[in-house]
Protein backbone atom coordinates (compact mmCIF):
# COMPACT_ATOMS: atom_id res chain seq x y z
CA UNK A 1 0.00 0.00 0.00
CA UNK A 2 1.30 3.84 -0.69
CA UNK A 3 2.70 5.64 1.94
CA UNK A 4 0.09 8.24 1.41
CA UNK A 5 -3.06 6.60 0.81
CA UNK A 6 -5.79 8.87 0.04
CA UNK A 7 -8.42 10.35 3.19
CA UNK A 8 -11.35 8.83 2.90
CA UNK A 9 -12.81 12.24 4.04
CA UNK A 10 -11.16 14.33 1.98
CA UNK A 11 -11.57 12.31 -0.83
CA UNK A 12 -15.51 12.01 -0.42
CA UNK A 13 -15.37 16.09 -0.50
CA UNK A 14 -13.66 16.36 -3.27
CA UNK A 15 -15.95 13.76 -4.77
CA UNK A 16 -18.97 15.78 -4.02
CA UNK A 17 -17.25 18.61 -5.45
CA UNK A 18 -16.61 17.25 -8.43
CA UNK A 19 -20.52 16.40 -8.41
CA UNK A 20 -21.41 19.61 -8.08
CA UNK A 21 -18.68 21.29 -10.53
CA UNK A 22 -20.15 18.89 -13.30
CA UNK A 23 -23.53 19.90 -13.04
CA UNK A 24 -23.04 23.28 -12.00
CA UNK A 25 -20.75 24.85 -14.47
CA UNK A 26 -20.62 25.11 -18.41
CA UNK A 27 -17.48 23.09 -18.46
CA UNK A 28 -15.65 22.17 -21.92
CA UNK A 29 -15.17 18.82 -22.35
CA UNK A 30 -11.85 18.56 -21.77
CA UNK A 31 -12.54 19.66 -18.25
CA UNK A 32 -15.57 17.83 -17.84
CA UNK A 33 -13.66 14.52 -19.01
CA UNK A 34 -10.53 15.47 -16.63
CA UNK A 35 -12.75 15.76 -13.81
CA UNK A 36 -14.66 12.21 -14.74
CA UNK A 37 -11.06 10.74 -15.07
CA UNK A 38 -10.20 11.80 -11.66
CA UNK A 39 -13.75 11.19 -10.02
CA UNK A 40 -13.22 7.58 -10.92
CA UNK A 41 -9.73 7.19 -10.38
CA UNK A 42 -10.09 8.51 -6.83
CA UNK A 43 -13.31 6.49 -6.50
CA UNK A 44 -11.36 3.09 -7.36
CA UNK A 45 -8.52 3.78 -4.90
CA UNK A 46 -11.05 4.61 -2.08
CA UNK A 47 -13.03 1.42 -2.44
CA UNK A 48 -9.51 -0.62 -2.87
CA UNK A 49 -8.74 1.25 0.58
CA UNK A 50 -11.65 0.60 2.05
CA UNK A 51 -11.50 -3.17 1.50
CA UNK A 52 -8.02 -4.05 2.04
CA UNK A 53 -6.86 -2.29 4.01
CA UNK A 54 -5.69 -3.70 7.58
CA UNK A 55 -6.12 -2.27 11.27
CA UNK A 56 -2.80 -0.53 11.90
CA UNK A 57 -1.94 -0.47 16.13
CA UNK A 58 0.93 1.21 17.63
CA UNK A 59 1.86 1.46 21.50
CA UNK A 60 2.67 5.12 22.51
CA UNK A 61 5.17 5.97 25.35
CA UNK A 62 6.19 9.31 25.96
CA UNK A 63 9.32 9.88 28.20
CA UNK A 64 11.72 13.11 28.42
CA UNK A 65 13.38 11.94 25.35
CA UNK A 66 10.38 11.97 22.91
CA UNK A 67 7.53 9.94 21.91
CA UNK A 68 8.80 5.90 21.20
CA UNK A 69 6.32 4.22 18.63
CA UNK A 70 6.45 0.15 19.04
CA UNK A 71 3.97 -2.29 17.00
CA UNK A 72 1.39 -3.54 19.40
CA UNK A 73 0.45 -7.22 19.45
CA UNK A 74 -2.96 -7.90 21.18
CA UNK B 1 -23.22 7.65 80.46
CA UNK B 2 -25.64 8.70 83.36
CA UNK B 3 -28.59 6.62 81.81
CA UNK B 4 -26.13 3.80 83.23
CA UNK B 5 -27.61 3.04 86.61
CA UNK B 6 -26.11 -0.42 88.60
CA UNK B 7 -28.84 -1.87 90.42
CA UNK B 8 -27.81 -2.33 94.24
CA UNK B 9 -26.92 -5.61 95.54
CA UNK B 10 -27.23 -6.26 98.94
CA UNK B 11 -24.89 -8.11 100.64
CA UNK B 12 -26.36 -11.31 100.98
CA UNK B 13 -27.70 -11.91 97.19
CA UNK B 14 -25.89 -13.93 95.17
CA UNK B 15 -26.88 -13.63 90.87
CA UNK B 16 -27.50 -17.05 89.03
CA UNK B 17 -25.76 -16.72 85.78
CA UNK B 18 -28.65 -16.13 83.91
CA UNK B 19 -29.78 -13.32 85.68
CA UNK B 20 -26.67 -12.19 85.84
CA UNK B 21 -26.78 -12.11 81.63
CA UNK B 22 -30.30 -10.71 81.45
CA UNK B 23 -28.92 -7.64 83.89
CA UNK B 24 -26.34 -6.87 81.74
CA UNK B 25 -28.13 -7.65 78.67
CA UNK B 26 -30.96 -5.56 79.69
CA UNK B 27 -28.75 -2.83 80.34
CA UNK B 28 -27.21 -3.04 76.74
CA UNK B 29 -29.99 -2.56 75.16
CA UNK B 30 -31.31 0.03 77.13
CA UNK B 31 -28.65 1.94 76.82
CA UNK B 32 -27.69 1.02 73.38
CA UNK B 33 -30.66 0.70 71.25
CA UNK B 34 -29.42 2.46 68.27
CA UNK B 35 -26.05 2.57 67.71
CA UNK B 36 -23.94 3.30 64.46
CA UNK B 37 -21.12 1.38 63.95
CA UNK B 38 -18.60 1.00 61.50
CA UNK B 39 -16.22 -1.92 60.74
CA UNK B 40 -15.02 -4.55 58.34
CA UNK B 41 -17.23 -8.08 57.86
CA UNK B 42 -15.17 -11.01 58.70
CA UNK B 43 -16.42 -15.09 59.11
CA UNK B 44 -19.75 -14.15 57.42
CA UNK B 45 -21.85 -17.28 57.24
CA UNK B 46 -25.02 -16.66 55.85
CA UNK B 47 -27.98 -19.34 57.18
CA UNK B 48 -30.88 -21.31 55.08
CA UNK B 49 -33.18 -19.67 57.64
CA UNK B 50 -31.87 -15.95 56.25
CA UNK B 51 -29.85 -15.46 59.11
CA UNK B 52 -26.54 -13.51 58.66
CA UNK B 53 -23.83 -14.24 61.60
CA UNK B 54 -20.84 -11.81 61.58
CA UNK B 55 -17.89 -9.99 63.14
CA UNK B 56 -17.45 -6.53 62.43
CA UNK B 57 -13.74 -5.68 63.39
CA UNK B 58 -11.03 -2.74 63.03
CA UNK B 59 -7.66 -2.81 63.56
CA UNK B 60 -7.42 -3.78 66.84
CA UNK B 61 -11.19 -5.20 68.17
CA UNK B 62 -13.81 -7.11 66.93
CA UNK B 63 -17.49 -7.80 67.65
CA UNK B 64 -19.83 -10.19 67.15
CA UNK B 65 -23.32 -9.37 65.27
CA UNK B 66 -25.95 -10.87 63.96
CA UNK B 67 -28.65 -9.93 61.04
CA UNK B 68 -31.97 -11.17 61.17
CA UNK B 69 -33.39 -12.76 58.01
CA UNK B 70 -36.10 -9.78 58.20
CA UNK B 71 -33.96 -7.11 58.23
CA UNK B 72 -31.26 -8.69 55.53
CA UNK B 73 -33.97 -9.43 53.01
CA UNK B 74 -34.05 -5.58 52.64
CA UNK B 75 -30.35 -5.15 51.97
CA UNK B 76 -29.13 -3.33 48.86
CA UNK B 77 -25.88 -5.26 48.71
CA UNK B 78 -24.28 -8.18 49.37
CA UNK B 79 -22.19 -8.19 52.07
CA UNK B 80 -19.04 -10.11 51.73
CA UNK B 81 -16.10 -10.74 54.44
CA UNK B 82 -13.49 -7.69 53.93
CA UNK B 83 -16.07 -5.47 53.18
CA UNK B 84 -16.19 -2.08 54.64
CA UNK B 85 -19.76 -1.52 56.20
CA UNK B 86 -21.66 1.05 58.73
CA UNK B 87 -24.52 -0.64 60.29
CA UNK B 88 -26.96 0.68 62.73
CA UNK B 89 -27.65 -1.84 65.35
CA UNK B 90 -28.53 -2.62 69.17
CA UNK B 91 -26.22 -4.18 71.33
CA UNK B 92 -27.49 -7.15 73.65
CA UNK B 93 -25.93 -10.67 75.32
CA UNK B 94 -26.63 -13.87 73.52
CA UNK B 95 -28.05 -15.51 77.14
CA UNK B 96 -27.08 -19.02 76.36
CA UNK B 97 -23.47 -18.11 75.89
CA UNK B 98 -23.30 -15.26 77.70
CA UNK B 99 -21.97 -13.50 74.69
CA UNK B 100 -22.26 -10.26 73.89
CA UNK B 101 -23.27 -9.01 70.36
CA UNK B 102 -24.92 -6.60 68.04
CA UNK B 103 -28.25 -7.02 66.32
CA UNK B 104 -28.01 -5.23 63.22
CA UNK B 105 -31.25 -3.60 61.40
CA UNK B 106 -29.53 -1.63 58.53
CA UNK B 107 -26.06 -1.82 56.94
CA UNK B 108 -24.90 -0.24 53.66
CA UNK B 109 -21.25 -0.16 52.62
CA UNK B 110 -19.35 2.47 54.41
CA UNK B 111 -16.71 2.79 51.24
CA UNK B 112 -19.47 3.64 48.93
CA UNK B 113 -20.99 6.05 51.03
CA UNK B 114 -17.57 8.34 51.31
CA UNK B 115 -16.61 7.52 47.03
CA UNK B 116 -20.49 9.12 46.70
CA UNK B 117 -20.17 11.82 48.79
CA UNK B 118 -16.73 12.59 47.27
CA UNK B 119 -18.37 11.97 43.76
CA UNK B 120 -21.44 14.10 44.28
CA UNK B 121 -19.64 16.87 45.52
CA UNK B 122 -17.01 17.06 42.37
CA UNK B 123 -20.10 16.86 39.98
CA UNK B 124 -21.37 19.60 41.57
CA UNK B 125 -18.09 21.94 41.51
CA UNK B 126 -17.16 20.68 37.67
CA UNK B 127 -20.85 21.64 36.77
CA UNK B 128 -20.90 24.70 38.04
CA UNK B 129 -17.40 25.33 36.69
CA UNK B 130 -19.05 24.44 33.09
CA UNK B 131 -17.30 21.57 32.23
CA UNK B 132 -20.46 19.52 31.09
CA UNK B 133 -22.12 22.40 29.19
CA UNK B 134 -23.46 20.87 25.80
CA UNK B 135 -22.14 23.79 24.08
CA UNK B 136 -18.73 23.04 24.36
CA UNK B 137 -18.76 19.10 23.58
CA UNK B 138 -16.79 18.98 20.12
CA UNK B 139 -17.80 17.00 17.40
CA UNK B 140 -16.82 13.48 17.00
CA UNK B 141 -14.78 13.30 13.17
CA UNK B 142 -17.47 10.58 10.83
CA UNK B 143 -14.23 9.66 8.74
CA UNK B 144 -11.33 9.06 11.25
CA UNK B 145 -7.78 8.63 9.86
CA UNK B 146 -6.18 8.10 13.56
CA UNK B 147 -7.59 7.07 17.09
CA UNK B 148 -6.47 7.30 19.82
CA UNK B 149 -7.03 4.85 22.72
CA UNK B 150 -5.73 5.89 26.25
CA UNK B 151 -6.46 2.56 28.60
CA UNK B 152 -4.28 -0.43 29.69
CA UNK B 153 -2.34 -2.58 27.28
CA UNK B 154 -2.97 -5.81 29.47
CA UNK B 155 -7.41 -5.07 29.77
CA UNK B 156 -10.30 -6.33 27.68
CA UNK B 157 -10.81 -3.14 26.46
CA UNK B 158 -8.09 -2.83 24.31
CA UNK B 159 -8.82 -5.89 22.59
CA UNK B 160 -12.52 -5.70 22.75
CA UNK B 161 -11.83 -1.99 20.83
CA UNK B 162 -9.14 -3.78 18.05
CA UNK B 163 -11.69 -6.37 17.56
CA UNK B 164 -14.67 -4.55 16.46
CA UNK B 165 -11.97 -1.94 14.64
CA UNK B 166 -10.72 -4.79 12.58
CA UNK B 167 -14.38 -5.75 11.74
CA UNK B 168 -16.29 -2.47 11.27
CA UNK B 169 -13.63 0.21 9.80
CA UNK B 170 -9.73 -1.14 9.53
CA UNK B 171 -8.60 1.62 7.55
CA UNK B 172 -7.64 3.73 10.62
CA UNK B 173 -3.99 3.80 12.46
CA UNK B 174 -4.46 3.13 16.01
CA UNK B 175 -2.52 4.19 18.65
CA UNK B 176 -2.31 3.26 22.06
CA UNK B 177 -1.45 5.13 24.90
CA UNK B 178 -1.13 2.26 27.68
CA UNK B 179 -2.02 3.83 31.15
CA UNK B 180 -2.83 1.76 35.03
CA UNK B 181 -6.71 2.09 35.08
CA UNK B 182 -7.09 1.18 38.53
CA UNK B 183 -5.51 1.78 41.96
CA UNK B 184 -2.88 4.37 43.44
CA UNK B 185 -2.07 6.76 40.52
CA UNK B 186 -4.56 5.54 37.92
CA UNK B 187 -6.10 8.78 37.56
CA UNK B 188 -2.54 10.73 36.92
CA UNK B 189 -1.88 7.82 34.61
CA UNK B 190 -4.90 8.40 32.72
CA UNK B 191 -5.10 11.99 32.44
CA UNK B 192 -1.06 11.73 31.80
CA UNK B 193 -2.46 9.62 29.02
CA UNK B 194 -4.58 12.25 27.81
CA UNK B 195 -1.95 15.14 27.55
CA UNK B 196 0.23 12.80 25.91
CA UNK B 197 -2.19 11.93 23.14
CA UNK B 198 -2.86 15.53 22.61
CA UNK B 199 1.09 16.45 22.28
CA UNK B 200 1.39 13.55 19.89
CA UNK B 201 -1.39 15.24 18.21
CA UNK B 202 0.67 18.75 18.41
CA UNK B 203 3.66 17.89 17.43
CA UNK B 204 3.44 14.04 14.94
CA UNK B 205 0.54 13.42 13.37
CA UNK B 206 -2.85 14.76 13.79
CA UNK B 207 -5.39 12.48 16.31
CA UNK B 208 -8.72 12.63 15.03
CA UNK B 209 -10.63 11.13 17.85
CA UNK B 210 -9.61 9.79 21.47
CA UNK B 211 -11.32 6.66 23.29
CA UNK B 212 -10.70 7.02 27.40
CA UNK B 213 -11.95 3.83 29.32
CA UNK B 214 -11.51 0.30 30.87
CA UNK B 215 -13.67 -2.66 30.70
CA UNK B 216 -16.17 -3.47 33.59
CA UNK B 217 -15.09 -3.60 37.16
CA UNK B 218 -16.48 -2.54 40.55
CA UNK B 219 -17.22 1.07 41.68
CA UNK B 220 -13.79 1.00 43.27
CA UNK B 221 -12.70 -0.36 40.41
CA UNK B 222 -13.59 2.33 38.19
CA UNK B 223 -12.50 4.98 40.06
CA UNK B 224 -10.22 7.00 38.70
CA UNK B 225 -12.75 7.91 36.02
CA UNK B 226 -13.86 9.63 38.86
CA UNK B 227 -11.08 11.94 39.48
CA UNK B 228 -10.62 15.41 38.83
CA UNK B 229 -6.96 15.15 37.22
CA UNK B 230 -8.96 13.00 33.99
CA UNK B 231 -11.68 15.63 34.23
CA UNK B 232 -9.79 18.52 33.56
CA UNK B 233 -7.63 16.78 31.36
CA UNK B 234 -10.58 15.51 29.04
CA UNK B 235 -11.97 19.03 29.31
CA UNK B 236 -8.39 20.50 27.91
CA UNK B 237 -8.04 17.90 25.50
CA UNK B 238 -7.51 19.58 22.03
CA UNK B 239 -8.82 15.72 20.42
CA UNK B 240 -12.16 15.21 20.74
CA UNK B 241 -12.71 12.78 23.55
CA UNK B 242 -15.01 9.51 24.02
CA UNK B 243 -15.80 8.17 27.30
CA UNK B 244 -15.78 4.55 28.08
CA UNK B 245 -15.77 3.08 31.00
CA UNK B 246 -17.60 -0.47 31.46
CA UNK B 247 -20.25 0.43 33.91
CA UNK B 248 -24.08 0.29 32.75
CA UNK B 249 -25.75 1.89 35.14
CA UNK B 250 -24.26 4.69 36.67
CA UNK B 251 -22.16 8.00 34.72
CA UNK B 252 -18.72 8.83 35.87
CA UNK B 253 -17.37 12.29 35.90
CA UNK B 254 -15.61 11.37 33.12
CA UNK B 255 -18.62 10.92 31.19
CA UNK B 256 -20.43 13.63 31.39
CA UNK B 257 -16.93 15.79 30.49
CA UNK B 258 -16.22 13.88 27.40
CA UNK B 259 -18.20 14.59 24.02
CA UNK B 260 -19.34 11.74 23.47
CA UNK B 261 -19.83 8.78 26.13
CA UNK B 262 -19.79 5.07 25.44
CA UNK B 263 -21.30 2.45 27.92
CA UNK B 264 -18.47 0.23 27.31
CA UNK B 265 -15.49 0.10 25.27
CA UNK B 266 -16.57 -1.99 22.21
CA UNK B 267 -19.81 0.76 22.27
CA UNK B 268 -17.12 3.31 21.49
CA UNK B 269 -15.45 1.28 18.90
CA UNK B 270 -18.99 1.40 17.17
CA UNK B 271 -18.87 4.88 17.68
CA UNK B 272 -16.04 6.45 16.61
CA UNK B 273 -15.99 4.71 12.67
CA UNK B 274 -18.40 4.27 10.18
CA UNK B 275 -19.14 0.76 8.88
CA UNK B 276 -16.94 0.03 5.96
CA UNK B 277 -19.51 -1.09 3.81
CA UNK B 278 -21.66 1.99 4.18
CA UNK B 279 -18.60 4.17 3.06
CA UNK B 280 -18.43 1.94 0.01
CA UNK B 281 -22.40 2.93 -0.56
CA UNK B 282 -22.07 6.68 -0.19
CA UNK B 283 -19.22 5.97 -2.78
CA UNK B 284 -20.88 4.41 -5.01
CA UNK B 285 -23.92 6.40 -5.08
CA UNK B 286 -20.85 9.77 -5.55
CA UNK B 287 -19.46 7.70 -8.15
CA UNK B 288 -23.32 7.12 -9.88
CA UNK B 289 -23.77 10.65 -9.86
CA UNK B 290 -20.73 11.17 -11.79
CA UNK B 291 -21.30 9.02 -14.56
CA UNK B 292 -24.81 9.98 -15.09
CA UNK B 293 -23.73 13.55 -15.47
CA UNK B 294 -20.93 12.43 -17.90
CA UNK B 295 -22.83 10.56 -19.56
CA UNK B 296 -25.20 13.43 -20.90
CA UNK B 297 -23.19 15.73 -21.58
CA UNK B 298 -20.66 13.40 -23.70
CA UNK B 299 -24.26 12.87 -25.49
CA UNK B 300 -24.07 16.67 -25.64
CA UNK B 301 -20.74 17.27 -27.01
CA UNK B 302 -21.02 14.41 -29.59
CA UNK B 303 -23.70 15.91 -31.21
CA UNK B 304 -22.30 19.02 -31.28
CA UNK B 305 -19.40 17.45 -32.59
CA UNK B 306 -21.13 15.82 -35.37
CA UNK B 307 -22.86 18.68 -36.54
CA UNK B 308 -18.84 20.49 -36.58
CA UNK B 309 -18.02 17.51 -38.58
CA UNK B 310 -20.62 17.90 -41.38
CA UNK B 311 -19.88 21.69 -40.86
CA UNK B 312 -17.86 23.03 -44.36
CA UNK B 313 -16.26 25.30 -42.01
CA UNK B 314 -14.75 23.05 -39.98
CA UNK B 315 -13.13 20.84 -42.06
CA UNK B 316 -9.52 22.24 -42.19
CA UNK B 317 -8.74 22.04 -38.71
CA UNK B 318 -10.28 18.07 -39.42
CA UNK B 319 -7.50 16.52 -37.85
CA UNK B 320 -7.76 17.96 -34.41
CA UNK B 321 -11.17 17.02 -34.11
CA UNK B 322 -10.32 13.76 -35.14
CA UNK B 323 -8.02 13.55 -32.58
CA UNK B 324 -10.72 14.85 -30.01
CA UNK B 325 -12.95 12.27 -31.69
CA UNK B 326 -10.74 9.59 -31.06
CA UNK B 327 -10.19 10.68 -27.01
CA UNK B 328 -14.37 11.24 -26.39
CA UNK B 329 -14.37 7.15 -28.10
CA UNK B 330 -11.63 6.66 -25.45
CA UNK B 331 -13.11 7.94 -22.75
CA UNK B 332 -16.80 6.51 -23.44
CA UNK B 333 -15.30 3.07 -23.77
CA UNK B 334 -13.75 3.77 -20.18
CA UNK B 335 -16.72 4.87 -18.56
CA UNK B 336 -18.56 1.92 -19.86
CA UNK B 337 -16.51 -0.10 -18.14
CA UNK B 338 -16.45 1.92 -15.30
CA UNK B 339 -20.03 1.16 -15.06
CA UNK B 340 -20.29 -1.97 -15.99
CA UNK B 341 -17.83 -2.84 -12.97
CA UNK B 342 -19.76 -0.83 -10.56
CA UNK B 343 -23.70 -0.49 -11.53
CA UNK B 344 -24.32 -3.89 -10.11
CA UNK B 345 -22.99 -2.68 -7.16
CA UNK B 346 -24.57 0.04 -7.24
CA UNK B 347 -28.28 -0.76 -7.60
CA UNK B 348 -27.83 -3.24 -4.93
CA UNK B 349 -26.66 -0.60 -3.05
CA UNK B 350 -29.17 2.23 -3.57
CA UNK B 351 -32.39 0.70 -2.03
CA UNK B 352 -30.62 0.31 1.36
CA UNK B 353 -28.77 3.99 0.84
CA UNK B 354 -31.61 6.15 2.22
CA UNK B 355 -31.78 4.30 5.05
CA UNK B 356 -28.17 4.07 6.16
CA UNK B 357 -27.40 7.72 4.77
CA UNK B 358 -29.98 9.01 7.63
CA UNK B 359 -26.79 7.60 9.90
CA UNK B 360 -24.15 8.70 7.94
CA UNK B 361 -25.51 12.58 7.19
CA UNK B 362 -29.22 12.75 6.34
CA UNK B 363 -28.98 16.68 6.17
CA UNK B 364 -26.20 16.33 3.19
CA UNK B 365 -28.50 13.91 1.15
CA UNK B 366 -31.77 15.97 0.96
CA UNK B 367 -29.86 19.16 0.82
CA UNK B 368 -28.79 17.50 -2.97
CA UNK B 369 -32.29 17.07 -3.68
CA UNK B 370 -33.46 14.06 -2.40
CA UNK B 371 -36.10 13.52 -0.53
CA UNK B 372 -37.90 10.53 1.77
CA UNK B 373 -41.47 9.72 1.46
CA UNK B 374 -43.45 8.11 5.29
CA UNK B 375 -46.34 7.45 5.71
CA UNK B 376 -48.93 8.91 8.04
CA UNK B 377 -47.20 6.77 11.24
CA UNK B 378 -43.44 7.97 9.87
CA UNK B 379 -42.65 4.36 8.07
CA UNK B 380 -40.61 4.81 5.04
CA UNK B 381 -42.08 4.08 1.99
CA UNK B 382 -39.60 2.39 -0.77
CA UNK B 383 -42.28 0.66 -3.05
CA UNK B 384 -45.65 1.94 -4.64
CA UNK B 385 -47.61 -0.77 -2.88
CA UNK B 386 -46.90 0.66 0.18
CA UNK B 387 -50.03 3.28 -0.68
CA UNK B 388 -53.37 3.43 -1.31
CA UNK B 389 -54.62 5.98 -3.56
CA UNK B 390 -55.84 9.49 -1.66
CA UNK B 391 -53.68 8.69 1.30
CA UNK B 392 -51.57 11.24 2.80
CA UNK B 393 -48.22 11.12 3.06
CA UNK B 394 -45.56 13.19 4.00
CA UNK B 395 -42.46 14.10 1.51
CA UNK B 396 -39.60 15.05 3.75
CA UNK B 397 -37.15 17.19 2.03
CA UNK B 398 -34.07 19.63 2.88
CA UNK B 399 -35.09 22.39 5.35
CA UNK B 400 -38.76 20.98 5.28
CA UNK B 401 -41.92 18.41 4.64
CA UNK B 402 -44.63 18.48 2.47
CA UNK B 403 -47.82 16.91 2.88
CA UNK B 404 -49.01 15.27 -0.03
CA UNK B 405 -52.00 13.24 -1.66
CA UNK B 406 -51.23 10.64 -4.12
CA UNK B 407 -53.30 11.16 -6.91
CA UNK B 408 -52.17 8.69 -9.09
CA UNK B 409 -49.16 5.37 -9.08
CA UNK B 410 -47.39 4.92 -11.92
CA UNK B 411 -44.85 2.06 -12.65
CA UNK B 412 -41.47 2.77 -13.03
CA UNK B 413 -42.05 1.38 -16.39
CA UNK B 414 -44.60 4.03 -17.49
CA UNK B 415 -42.10 6.91 -16.71
CA UNK B 416 -39.80 6.36 -19.32
CA UNK B 417 -39.80 9.62 -21.53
Amino acid sequence: MPKRSVQVEKALARLEEIVKSLDASELSLEDSLKLFEEGVKLADSLKKRLEESELRVKKVLESAEGFRVTDFED
Amino acid sequence: MSQISLPHQSNAEVFTVSQFNVLVRDLLEINFSDIWIEGEISNLRKYPSGHYYFTLKDETSEINAVMFAGMAAHLDFDPEDGMHVIGLGTATVYLERGRYQIIVRRMKPAGLGKLQLAFEKLKEKLKAEGLFDEERKRAIPIFPERIGVVTSAEGAAIRDILSILRRRYPVVEVLLFPVKVQGEGASAEVAAGIEAANRYHATKKPIDTLIVGRGGGSLEDLWAFNEEAVARAIFISRIPVISAVGHEVDFTIADFVADLRAATPSAAAELVVPDRQEVVSLLAQRLSEVQSIVQARLQDFQTQLDLLLSSYAFRRPIQRLREFQQRLDHLSDLMLRSFRAHNLAIQERFEKLFSRLEAVNPVAVMRRGYSVVQDQSGRLIKSIEQVDLHEQVNVRLHQGALLCEVLEKIRSGELEA
